[in-house]
């Protein structure tokens, strides 16, 4: 009865699912078209010409690659950092039973519960009354507030699903716990700890919200382009950066999504 | 008693796992409660008891999973206490197999030497030999999740016994399987023990498997171990009540009903086969009704009602049947009439 329904929708609802589709992801082209303007200094429509020079600019200009680099190195720590924390914490919620347990993994999610600004000035007023100045570190520790979640959320799904007996059985054949994990554990919540970590990279990448609170004069990638937007000059530039920014922050994501989609059958085939 | 005679034989010999006065307490919960056991070297050890009676846990104090919170333990002669799973010369088949779902059959039955850093053809060929001994020889090259559930069980044995481990804990080895299946598996388990000498402890509920394949049970209830003895000994001379009803269909007497009937008041045990059904004469025996009857095959089962207790009687097929609600009597050997220690 339901398969016969699936075959073909109505029009109209086809219609509709392509529209909402094209909302979503035509501004993103827009983006990309602005990049290759003529025009620097408003966004006019059409474009008067088409160029390619703005690559060319915002190769040379020392403020793209400064704001690039620090984004780049603050999300790779940042996820590092998330990578250990969230993966034992996750190992601890799932695999032991001990006091407090449920607060604790409430405690661990809450803060991508939170409104972004409600951390950001939370940490903000933190680092003031512990007179720690503002820093690259402060950016990270804000930064992995939220990244710790990603990849705790990922890997106690997978912790969920391996069953407990396989680390028992691990030792019980003679492997220490270091052998266990690089064994046993590892290979069976190596793509949940892949798709975390990439999530988490890609949502630092692009943080805006929490970084003005936490960083000093540091600029990151999407804290300069919001600068940007406000100068009357070499606009296209920005969007040149954004469409690196797309490209960065989509690849790992759409790899991301394939690797935990195949990992569906890796835990669950011990029993 | 059997105690004495084990202590005469420890003295000769080294006791494969020795608990002296071992207890595991999880808070209040006394899951393993001053248990001392003596299991020797060699011997097919069954672990009887409902579930939450402690077996499992006695199986994991073993295992190295657990910690005694009293007692102390002794695997062949040395020390077994703070002493970490990996670094002790036991093995274990997991209840749910838990093999490896990220390697295949071959790499699961090497994961021991391999951890132990035997080189790769070395263990590849003690992992061969190892599925050849349970009858899975050329499977190496498949994932556990492509096997039946009697394969993995096989799998799972071959990657504890390729470690040469002295000895092997099972943990209700044969409760996933079908009724078929465990049949056979019994047998080849047993045959597998004789053949290596390998000390095998094995828990179970099911008191059919650990009569048929242990030299010797001990049946648990509530954290401590209510008897241990030879299969015929748990089966003709239970020490307890609980003994008695968890082992075997065997009808358990009150002591009034005992007294009645020219016995000392105690709880008592007749198995039913050692009733006989006579004619339902006045003065001879227990005047009883037949309730029910059923066939067995190559027994019968008759229910009768005497003195207000239901007793179960086996009989050999082909002897005459007394009909439902008839008046017979029941006759047994003084003898036969097994009492039993203490009011539980």
């Amino acid at each position: 009865m339901r398969s016969d329904r699936q075959q073909s929708a109505p029009l109209a609802l086809k219609i509709a699912a392509a529209a909402g589709l094209l909302f979503l992801h035509l501004p993103l082209l827009l983006i990309f078209v602005y990049a290759f303007t003529t025009e620097e200094k408003s966004y006019q429509w059409p474009p008067p010409g088409f160029t390619t020079q703005w690559f060319a600019v915002a190769w040379n200009r020392p403020d793209v690659w400064q704001a690039l680099t620090l984004s780049v190195q603050v999300a790779a720590i940042s996820t590092a950092i998330a990578l250990v924390l969230g993966t034992l914490c996750a190992a601890a919620v799932s695999q032991t039973k001990f006091f407090g347990r449920e607060t604790i993994s409430l405690l661990v999610i809450l803060p991508i519960a939170l409104p972004g600004i409600i951390t950001g000035i939370a940490l903000r007023s933190a680092f003031n009354l512990a007179e720690i100045p503002f820093s690259f570190w402060t950016i990270i520790l804000g930064h992995a507030t939220f990244c710790v979640v990603v990849v705790y959320n990922n890997a106690v799904a997978r912790f969920r699903r391996m069953s407990g007996s396989l680390i028992e059985a691990s030792m019980d054949l003679g492997a220490d716990g270091f052998q266990t994990f690089r064994h046993v554990i590892l290979p069976n919540i190596g793509t949940a700890l892949l798709a975390g970590g990439m999530l988490a990279f890609a949502l630092s990448f692009d943080e805006v919200i929490v970084t003005t609170f936490t960083a000093g004069q540091q600029q990151t990638l999407p804290i300069w382009m919001l600068e940007e937007l406000v100068r009357p000059r070499q606009r296209p530039v920005t969007n040149v950066v954004a469409m690196v920014v797309v490209l960065v922050t989509l690849l790992p994501i759409l790899a991301a999504y394939y690797l935990t989609r195949d990992g569906d059958q890796i835990a669950g085939g011990g029993k | 008693m059997t105690e004495a005679r084990l202590s005469t034989a420890s003295n000769q010999m080294t006791i494969a796992v020795s608990f002296r006065q071992v207890s595991r307490h999880f808070g209040s919960v006394k899951a393993v409660d001053a248990v001392d056991l003596d299991i020797r070297p060699g011997e097919f050890f069954a672990m009887l008891g409902p579930s939450g009676s402690g077996k499992t846990t006695c199986l994991r104090l073993i295992a190295g999973f657990e910690q005694p919170t009293a007692g102390s333990i002794e695997i062949f002669g040395s020390q077994a206490d703070g002493v970490p799973p990996y670094r002790r010369n036991v093995n274990t088949v997991f209840q749910d197999y838990a093999l490896f779902p990220h390697l295949n059959v071959l790499d699961n039955v090497a994961y021991g030497p391999m951890v132990r850093g035997v080189g790769r053809a070395e263990r590849a060929s003690a992992a061969e030999e190892a599925l050849r001994l349970v009858q899975l020889p050329g499977y190496g090259g498949r994932r556990p999740g492509q096997l039946s559930g009697g394969q993995r069980q096989r799998v799972a044995l071959a990657r504890a016994l390729v470690n040469k481990p002295k000895v092997l804990l099972l943990d209700e080895p044969l409760g996933a399987l079908d009724l078929k299946l465990r049949e056979n598996m019994q047998e080849e388990l047993k045959s597998l023990q004789k053949a290596l000498g390998i000390t095998f402890v094995f828990v179970t509920h099911d008191q059919g498997e650990a009569l048929s394949m242990a030299d010797r049970v001990a049946v648990f209830h509530e954290g401590r171990i209510r008897q241990i003895g030879t299969p015929q000994e748990i089966y003709e001379r239970p020490r307890s009540r609980f003994v008695a009803d968890f082992v075997g269909s065997s009808n358990v007497l009150p002591p009034d009903f005992v007294k009645l009937h020219g016995g000392q008041p105690r709880w008592a045990s007749l198995r039913p086969e050692k009733i006989r059904i006579g004619n339902g004469e006045a003065g001879q025996g227990v005047a009883g009704s037949v309730l029910s009857r059923s066939f067995l095959g190559a027994t019968n089962r008759v229910t009768v009602e005497a003195d207000g207790l239901r007793l179960q009687i086996v009989t050999p097929a082909g002897q005459p049947l007394p009909d439902d609600g008839a008046t017979v009597s029941l006759h047994w050997l003084p003898s036969d009439l097994h009492l039993m220690e203490g009011p539980q």
